[in-house]
């Protein structure tokens, strides 16, 4: 579904990704791992297409077409979602007027209850939300656009215990609606690319395949669980020493 | 009472030639007086359907339903006038003044005649125009619409509006200020007197809806006695050649409150200089100026001012200004003047281009970008009339999304 070939991104002139190689599956779920600073949320944004990333090199795939060039508009309606961390605020839009924008047919106020957002919708979208509720937002205007594939910048940063379960079923919820079983997935499945720091999401969703990206590029990639374990218990360091002896 | 009169007239003829404060200068002698009479209109229904619909633009309502009443103001006459709602007085400005001696003291006090010559104009007219009273402890269910309407081509109109809200009264006012279509050409002088007594009410909504070669020179002065309040909405979305205007709230009773909100468009070749003044004139007053403004090619000048007087004093001003194509201008001048300590003024003013964040961040779910900047630039003005009455928020939305998207 998703496959990005020796990609290297600037912004302003700054390198911020080199030769980066990734891929997720149709119906797969992937992590991506990382230190702060390693270009998590820049290769997330540059996928999605934000204009301030310029691709220097290599390209990005999306059900085989090469969308590199397109703007984010044409990649949002391929399929592609983002749940941004840190989202402008809008000032003067409602979200209930955004989501009904976006949702074609689906009734906003049934996603906004199932989100717990109903007291929200007359609010301006994410002026002064709580960091919980810019999730809920992002994941309820996400709900209405209905991607193919959810790019999920740190889903889980800034919540609270009690709704950080709330924020992880409605992302488990998401990524398998519609599949009478998990074998249907590949091939009617989303496809999701999260970025976690701390692993939580994990224990709400079922990651397919870990990467860990460090210093601008993918160190290595495998078993998302056994990678938590090894991130907690011996850091990052490790991953970039064991880079360099390869 | 005599001399009153030979003073005031006095004091207008030495201001005949005075240019204003700000504004381009417009040579009165272009333009023919419009004329003082006209055929009375009983029922604005009977009126052809083209003006019916410019009526409708600015929120006058010519089957009169969801008003209390209607007054229209064609050229220098007023051709209608008519009330249901008990709680009202509603009549021509000239009616008024021989029907109550007294209303001579609310005449001419509050706007100088000798302010600039389009005052001096106005007055040496003797214009005509709306009167509307609430009396003490009365409300009126529903607005009074009035519309001020320039009828023929190459004419000036001159207006004079007194508004009186009696102690705990409480009044809402559409006015519509327009052009029949076929007009290009034309002057509007328009001078308001607002009187909110205390513990009154007072919410003026203002439509302006010219045409491309219209002068627009209202001059307003609002009084707000103890308690208070007075909100405008003045909405300005379409092409005139030039609007200068400058209202002023006087705060002069303790604890009266203001809030004044300014949207407009500034097209190709209009020139808008907006502002709104309040001066806090005793303890514990209270005033908003926003004003949220776009120009696709115009140029406008937001100015705001606040001029604390009093202790207890709070006020904030916002000038948000867009500027859409590389063509049109934007200038953000915001004044604030602190006389006495314990008051709290401040302001918050921005121009430029809309944020990219904000448009891609729409994009990225999916809207292309003319939707993406339209619904932003619709949300920018929407935050400059919150709070005004639902239908006519409906209206005006439906304004803003003909021109925010036929730019």
């Amino acid at each position: 579904m998703l496959k990005i070939e020796d990609l290297t991104v600037e912004v302003n002139g700054k390198l911020l990704l080199h030769d980066v190689n990734l891929e997720v599956k149709r119906g797969y779920t992937n992590v991506l791992f990382g230190p702060n600073g390693a270009g998590k949320s820049a290769l997330m944004r540059t996928i999605m297409g934000f204009s301030e990333y310029r691709v220097v090199k290599g390209r990005i795939l999306f059900n085989r077409t090469d969308i590199t060039g397109l703007p984010v508009d044409e990649r949002a309606r391929l399929g592609l979602g983002i749940m941004m961390q840190r989202p402008p605020d809008m000032s003067g839009i409602k979200l209930k007027d955004l989501v009904k924008v976006l949702s074609k047919g689906t009734n906003p106020e049934t996603l906004a209850k199932n989100l717990d957002m109903k007291r929200f919708m007359d609010r301006d979208v994410n002026v002064g939300f709580s960091g919980g509720e810019i999730k809920r937002s992002e994941l309820l205007q996400l709900a209405a656009q209905n991607p193919s594939l959810y790019l999920l910048d740190e889903p889980e940063s800034g919540v609270d215990l009690v709704s950080i379960e709330q924020v992880g079923m409605t992302i488990k919820g998401l990524l398998e609606e519609g599949l009478n079983c998990p074998g249907e997935s590949c091939e009617k499945g989303k496809s999701a690319l999260i970025i976690t720091h701390t692993g939580q999401i994990l224990d709400y969703v079922n990651a397919d395949r870990g990467y860990i990206l460090c210093n601008g590029t993918v160190m290595c990639s495998g078993n998302p669980l056994k990678m938590l374990e090894e991130i907690k218990s011996r850091g990052y360091e490790e991953c970039i020493k064991c880079r360099l002896m390869k | 009472m005599q001399t009153d009169e030979v003073n005031l007239k006095k004091r207008a003829e030495s201001a005949v030639e005075k240019k204003a404060a700000f504004g381009e200068d417009i040579e009165l002698e272009k333009f023919e007086e419009g004329s003082r009479v006209s055929r009375p209109i009983e029922d604005l229904q009977t009126l052809d359907e083209e003006s019916k619909r410019t009526l409708l633009q600015v929120g006058v309502v010519p089957s009169e339903e969801g008003r209390s009443g209607s007054l229209l103001v064609l050229d220098n006459a007023v051709s209608h006038s008519s009330l249901k709602d008990k709680n009202v007085e509603l009549m021509s400005t000239q009616k008024a003044l021989e029907k109550y001696e007294w209303l001579k003291d609310y005449s001419w006090k509050l706007v100088s005649v000798d302010t600039d010559k389009y005052t001096a104009k106005t007055y040496l007219e003797n214009a005509d125009g709306y009167f509307i009273r609430v009396p003490a402890g009365k409300k009126s269910s529903l607005p009074v619409q009035t519309c001020l309407l320039l009828g023929r081509d190459k004419v000036f109109q001159t207006v004079h509006n007194i508004v009186i809200v009696e102690e705990g009264a409480s009044l809402d006012i559409i006015t519509g200020c327009t052009a029949k279509k076929g007009v290009k050409e034309g002057l509007h002088l328009g001078i308001s007197e607002m009187y909110v007594k205390k513990g009154a009410t007072l919410n003026f909504t203002m439509i302006h809806n010219w045409a491309e070669q219209i002068g627009v020179r209202p001059r307003t002065v609002i009084k707000v006695e103890e308690g208070g309040t007075y909100v405008s909405n003045y909405i300005c979305l379409k092409p005139v050649r030039s609007v200068q205007t400058y209202p002023t709230v006087k705060l002069e009773g303790e604890g009266a409150v203001t809030r004044l909100n300014t949207i407009a468009i500034a097209h190709p070749g209009s020139e808008l200089d907006l502002g709104s003044r309040a001066i806090f004139n005793a303890p514990g007053t209270k005033a908003e100026l926003i004003s949220r403004t776009i120009t696709i090619g115009g140029r406008i000048v937001a100015r705001g001012e606040m001029i604390g007087n009093a202790k207890g004093a709070k006020g904030h001003l916002e000038c948000k200004g867009l500027v859409l194509t590389d063509k049109g201008s934007q200038l953000a001048i915001p004044i604030l003047e602190a006389n006495v300590d314990d008051v709290e003024l401040t302001h918050e003013a921005a121009v430029g281009k809309i944020a990219k964040d904000q448009v891609e961040y729409l994009m990225a779910r999916g809207l292309t970008e003319d939707e993406a900047v339209g619904m932003i630039v619709r949300g920018f003005l929407d935050v400059g009339i919150r709070g005004i009455p639902e239908e006519l928020k409906t209206e005006i939305e439906n304004t803003i999304t003909q021109t925010a998207f036929g730019m």
